[in-house]
């Protein structure tokens, strides 16, 4: 289906038109049909905020219901949802597609590239991560969200609807959601990975990419090979929970481990997709803001590679209690072990590139700093959790809690945060403020720190994950209600995020095409760039090539600006100059969403299979399929008459 | 690093560059953007199929109740089958062949052949599943059962997706719309095809000829 698409359509007999070929390249109804890898990447990057803000309010919910003993803010089946629902969303509706955002748009712009290869594929992508999320949501109004927790642990979800384990559709909502969500991921990571490898400019060898471009790459192949595990495991689920299969259940016969091994086998690499992203963006910021080229390029390059490969080789660490049997554990546990040299290389990498940089203390370069200060604890409680007698004590209990945010908030946020600021000026043309993004940046810090260093603590007192109340004797209560104000204090820092970034849309200070005095080629475009982002592709002569367009290095090694740096140099004035000759770009089309709203109808068939009527979904959303993908197939790339 | 007194003008062509054509520049790897998208998803396919067959594997043996695998498999219907769907891959091949030297007449045969070969593996299957839920193996019965029937019968959608498409680039075909230049677009179906024939053969290896008890 993904492959015939976007097939080269350049036939001699005019297609047939069915729906009228859309034009629009402003208002609301261009945004419907775009094809532009950036205003893609406005709208992954917007819709992950608004689900940030969602799995936000659920984070909120739970520590107030946890703030003090005894809480009676939310009834445990409530308190199910909240955590499954927050977990799911932080993983597979912030963390992966705002990477994805940061990608779609940066990736070609840092390469040398007009567009990605697929540039309706990659709007299918972003429908598919729409519906798959709004899909998933609508389940708090249809009985249920899912409560199985983020992870979904079998019998307890694999158990059909009405034999007591878990009320609700929840879980039919959360595979089949995830299925979705996998298969728009799986997408865009063909996307980038083909985007990469194929539409360089002239001179951008791999080993000039930029650490962002690298990163994405890799984890592009993550995602590929771990969608699919997941996939196959969601889908043993519903057919245990809906066709009467028994997979996972011990009482025919089904192991239920069988189930968290393919969980992990897609969750581990999971993680490596959720903070590679986070690494390449701190590694772009911090050579700008420290005026020096990243320490040791090809070292973090490679462990960014070896990150990717040793990802898929130390899943069990999260199985560590369920008797393996002491040669796997012990296997698992050194590969566990093992990962953190590649992880530990970058970190010393990071801190050669700020050692005696020019420093700026920028809000983005803030960001990174705190990326590289909290992303190491969170590293270092990970190795810990690595040395089996330890893990065995600290097994679900809030020391994982804190250890994972440490990694996933302290470490992904913070990098997505500063790659906000870093990028803003370039998306919109105008900076952000810096004086609310240095309040943002200390609360969220402050925030943090509170929210979850309180519970590493709770979690060696032995206070377990995912209770939704705790006696008053045991003494956790103090802790916890320090936990509670940090992530209220984390709350007002987003607030202050979305009032910077509302506000300075508007009435921020015009950014040019280089405020940061940038080394990569994005620079060297407008802000925002036009649509075929670079009037001609540039030739690309070194790594950071932008840089060494402006400065030179004189016998002491000095930096010394060339007489014409800056953005006046020819290249970067034939980057932004207006083109002289006619650019065709990839032209808008109603199909990938007119696709991804076929799948809806049969995502909700699924669920509600037993209904009589649910063949009326599977009738009229296999129809929209079709059409969509058969209209798609049709419909050239560029359209004939389209005129730039 | 040498610093850079100013790039020659490039010479770039205009446009994204969605493969060799006469007006698109060659990607950086010299594989068009479609080959290496199906490629890739063939790979993570990979990992589809070896996650089902994994789980068969694991749990050969294991079932506790109803007919056993070696009740319920027939190894000489299920050898034609198998012979057939491989002998589509041939038909395949000299379809992929037909349309690059432009034999649009051929062409049009030979996808055909490739589709109606699909269907009789297809409707091959159809009769096995139904045999066996004849002799009391349903989807339920028992694990073997159920790993059987999701690990073949997601096979089986595999094929039936690849018959469509074939049926579809036939429909193209025969209009006049699939001409010699279009060749890639055979030949993308073509890999997904002779894939979805290897899945079979590591199928048909370890699900049918391997014996269990």
């Amino acid at each position: 289906m993904t492959t015939v698409a976007d097939a080269p359509t350049q036939t001699p007999v005019r297609p047939p038109v069915i729906l009228r070929r859309p034009k629009e390249t402003t208002g609301v109804w261009s945004w419907f049909t775009t094809v532009d890898h950036k205003k893609i990447g406005i709208m992954y990057g917007v819709t992950a905020l608004v689900f940030f803000c969602l799995g936000g309010i659920e984070a909120l919910l739970i520590r107030l219901q946890l703030a003090g003993p005894n809480g009676t803010v939310l009834t445990a089946s409530q308190y199910n949802q909240i955590f499954t629902m927050h977990g799911t969303t932080m993983v597979f509706l912030l963390g992966m597609p705002l990477s994805i955002a940061f990608a779609n748009y940066f990736v070609p712009l840092m390469i040398g590239a007009r567009d990605v290869a697929f540039p309706r594929l990659n709007a299918f992508g972003y429908w598919m991560f729409v519906t798959g999320g709004v899909f998933l949501y609508s389940s708090f109004l249809l009985g249920g969200a899912p409560n199985g927790g983020w992870f979904g642990y079998t019998p307890l979800t694999s158990t059909p609807l009405g034999l007591g384990a878990l009320p609700g559709r929840g879980p039919d909502f959360w595979a089949v959601g995830i299925v979705m969500l996998g298969i728009g991921s799986t997408t865009a990571a063909i996307n980038v990975i083909v985007t990469t490898l194929n539409m360089r400019a002239p001179g951008m060898t791999l080993m000039r990419m930029p650490v962002f471009v690298w990163m994405m790459l890799v984890t592009a192949f993550l995602t590929l090979f771990a969608m699919p595990i997941i996939t196959v495991a969601l889908i043993m689920v519903f057919f245990d929970r809906n066709f009467g299969t028994s997979f996972f259940l011990p009482a025919k016969g089904g192991d239920p481990l069988l189930y968290q091994n393919l969980f992990w086998l897609f969750g581990h690499p999971e993680v490596y997709i959720l903070i590679l992203p986070g690494m390449g963006i701190v590694s772009e910021i911090l050579p700008v803001f420290s005026r020096k080229p990243l320490f040791g390029y090809p070292v973090v390059v490679f462990s960014g590679i070896a990150i990717g490969f040793l990802g898929w080789g130390v899943w069990a660490h999260h199985m560590f209690t369920t008797g393996l049997g002491p040669v796997a554990v012990s296997a698992f546990s050194l590969s566990t072990m093992l990962i953190a040299i590649p992880t530990g290389v970058k970190i010393f990498n990071w801190l050669a590139t700020v050692y005696k940089g020019s420093v700026r203390l920028t809000t983005a370069m803030l960001f990174a700093l705190g990326f590289i200060a909290q992303f190491t604890i969170g590293g270092l409680s990970g190795v810990s959790l690595a040395v089996v007698p330890a893990d065995t004590q600290q097994h679900d209990s809030y020391f994982v809690v804190s250890h994972f945010h440490y990694v996933l908030f302290g470490g992904l946020v913070f990098g997505l945060f500063g790659g906000l600021y870093y990028w803003f000026p370039k998306v919109f043309g105008r900076m952000l403020d810096e004086k609310l993004g240095k309040w943002n940046f200390w609360l969220m810090v402050i925030g943090f720190n509170l929210t979850f260093f309180p519970m590493m603590l709770l979690g060696i007192y032995g206070m377990p994950r995912r209770v939704y109340r705790y006696d008053a004797g045991l003494g956790w209560g103090s802790l916890n209600l320090v936990a509670t104000i940090g992530s209220f204090i984390i709350a007002v820092s987003v607030l202050l995020f979305i009032i910077n970034a509302v506000v300075s849309r508007k009435r921020g200070v015009i950014a040019g095409n280089d405020p940061w005095d940038g080394r990569t080629i994005e620079w060297s475009t407008s802000s925002p760039p036009p649509e075929y982002n670079f009037a001609e592709i540039p030739e690309i002569q070194a790594r950071d090539d932008l840089w060494h367009t402006k400065y030179t290095e004189d016998d002491d090694g000095v930096l010394v600006p060339l007489p014409s740096g800056g953005v006046d140099t020819p290249a970067a004035t034939r980057a932004a100059a207006a083109p002289t000759h006619r650019i065709h770009m990839p032209s808008p089309s109603f199909y990938p969403l007119v696709a991804a709203l076929g799948i809806l109808p049969l995502a909700y068939a699924a669920v509600f299979h037993s209904y009589s009527w649910a063949f009326l979904l599977v009738a009229g959303g296999a129809i929209i399929l079709a059409f969509g993908i058969y209209a798609w197939a049709i419909e050239p790339a560029t359209a004939a008459e389209a005129d730039h | 690093m040498a610093t850079i007194e100013q790039a020659p003008p490039p010479q770039v062509p205009a446009g994204p560059s969605h493969g060799p054509g006469p007006d698109h520049p060659p990607t950086s790897t010299g594989t068009t953007n479609v080959k290496l998208a199906i490629w890739l998803f063939l790979a993570s396919d990979c990992l589809f199929f070896g996650a089902f067959i994994s789980a068969y594997l694991l749990y050969r043996g294991r079932a506790q109740t109803g007919p056993t695998p070696a009740k319920v498999y027939s190894i000489p219907f299920t050898s034609v089958s198998s012979f057939v769907l491989l002998m589509s891959s041939l038909t395949m091949v000299l379809a992929l062949a037909a349309i690059q030297r432009g034999d649009l007449r051929r062409l049009r045969i030979w996808l055909l052949s490739t589709a109606l070969l699909g269907s009789v593996f297809v409707g091959g299957q159809i009769f096995e599943f139904t045999e066996f839920s004849r002799k009391g193996l349903g989807l339920s019965t028992n694990l073997f059962s159920s790993t059987f029937f999701v690990l073949t019968g997601f096979h089986g959608a595999h094929v039936t997706i690849g018959i469509i498409w074939l049926l579809s680039l036939w429909a193209l075909a025969t209009q006049g719309r699939l001409t010699q230049k279009d060749a890639e677009k055979v030949e993308i179906a073509a890999l997904y095809w002779h894939f979805v024939d290897v899945v079979w053969i590591v199928i048909f290896t370890l699900v049918y000829l391997i014996p269990t008890k």
